[in-house]
């Protein structure tokens, strides 16, 4: 479906490259500070772009009807939100996972963090569109909702910015960062056993 | 052969009381038409009964399913104000996602349902580029695919010419023939025989 309107997964990966090599020409084209600011930008603008791409992850459904009827489809509610929610990630959160060695490099990281930072991109993009799933669901059916979403979303979305930008941060100093990737880990597992249910009844409550 | 029952409904939307004490028994073969002013709660009853929205009071039953289960799901359609279909979908493709979400049959013939609501050779055109009178045809030959029971109708008519209106209006009364049940909301006349009405 995307690939016949492919402005609705190019849109946010066009910012996402875009606004990312902003940066260098607006701060300083400098090695050393761009090293060290490379993991908080790449992952700042990972956000962003996700957030950018949840508007639309129910909207057009519920605007043309196909929302009513998943909801009151006989499947399981949780479930047919989980499908949404992988298509939705492998549109906004893998594209990014694809590019960001490109980008990474650069923002002259060295081998050692792009790996890092793939890893953790892997483990918490899912997490992006997991927890964005459930922000989409309340405000389906509040018109021009972005600004909404946003402030719903992004307070749950500050400890994995945290884990993940640390975790790429400290390899850089040749820092352990298990921690990180296992709290980064659990918030997955956590949001993937728990999300789809919480966003099943929040679309319930928003259909009324 | 299960009878569809509402029992004591209420139903309030804001600070408006749009029903009370609403109750009705549906037999098999059965056509209600559910009339009313603009804003009198039509939709509102029909999403209630489709387990979209929640009553205030009341309970409703088809035979011994309660609403919002599984099998009671699986009894139903529900057709709503708008046509659902997804734009950049082609006709069949957005037959078999519906069928999918609201039935279990397998292989359903949807070139045939097409040919029935006069789209032949619409196949493969994508939604998006369907008048608003053809997207409620390729959303209404769902009925000639459906096994469901219980059909809840809104506004099936709207967009719709003549002849479309004569087609549906066929399809609901075999329908009901064969022992199923019809609700329907419409502000049109209907040429249905045996309809019985409430009104809201």
């Amino acid at each position: 479906m995307a690939f016949r309107n492919p402005s609705s997964f190019l849109n946010p990966l066009m910012f996402f490259v875009i606004s990312i090599s902003l940066f260098p020409i607006a701060i300083s084209p400098d090695t050393e500070t761009l090293m060290y600011i490379a993991p908080g930008i790449i992952w700042v603008i990972t956000m962003l772009s996700v957030l950018l791409s949840l508007n639309s992850l129910f909207h057009y459904d519920f605007d043309n009807g196909v929302l009513e009827q998943i909801v009151i489809s006989h499947h399981s509610l949780s479930l047919v939100l989980l499908a949404k929610t992988a298509a939705h990630w492998i549109l906004s959160g893998l594209p990014i996972i694809l590019i960001s060695p490109l980008l990474g490099t650069a923002l002259f990281l060295d081998s050692k963090s792009i790996y890092i930072l793939i890893l953790t991109l892997c483990l918490a993009t899912p997490c992006l569109s997991l927890i964005g799933t459930i922000g989409a669901s309340l405000v389906v059916s509040i018109k021009n909702s972005g600004m909404l979403l946003s402030l719903l979303i992004l307070p749950l979305y500050i400890p994995i910015l945290i884990f993940a930008t640390s975790a790429v941060s400290q390899s850089q100093f040749n820092l352990p960062i298990n921690g990180q990737l296992y709290f980064l880990g659990s918030i997955l597992i956590f949001s993937l056993i728990s999300a789809p249910f919480i966003s099943a009844v929040a679309l319930r409550i928003s259909m009324e | 052969m299960s009878k569809l029952t509402v029992n004591d409904l209420s139903c309030q939307r804001g600070y408006n009381l749009l029903f009370e004490n609403l109750s009705f028994n549906l037999k098999p073969g059965e056509i209600l038409r559910i009339s009313g002013s603009n804003g009198s709660g039509k939709t509102s009853l029909i999403k209630i009964i489709a387990g979209l929205s929640s009553a205030e009071s009341g309970s409703i039953d088809y035979g011994s399913y309660k609403v919002n289960t599984e099998k009671y799901q699986l009894e139903t359609l529900y057709l709503g104000h708008y046509a659902a279909l997804s734009p950049e979908l082609s006709c069949i493709e957005n037959l078999k996602y519906l069928t999918n979400l609201s039935t279990k049959i397998v292989a359903p013939n949807f070139i045939n349902a097409l040919e029935k609501v006069g789209l032949r050779n619409y196949e493969n055109e994508l939604a998006g580029k369907l008048s608003a009178g053809q997207k409620r045809r390729v959303a209404l030959s769902l009925l000639f695919i459906s096994q469901c029971k219980v059909w809840l109708l809104d506004e099936p008519f709207t967009s719709l010419d003549s002849d479309g209106v004569k087609i549906i209006e066929n399809q609901i009364e075999k329908h009901c023939l064969k022992g199923g049940l019809c609700i329907l909301t419409t502000h049109q006349d209907c040429n249905i025989t045996n309809l019985r009405e409430i009104s809201l």
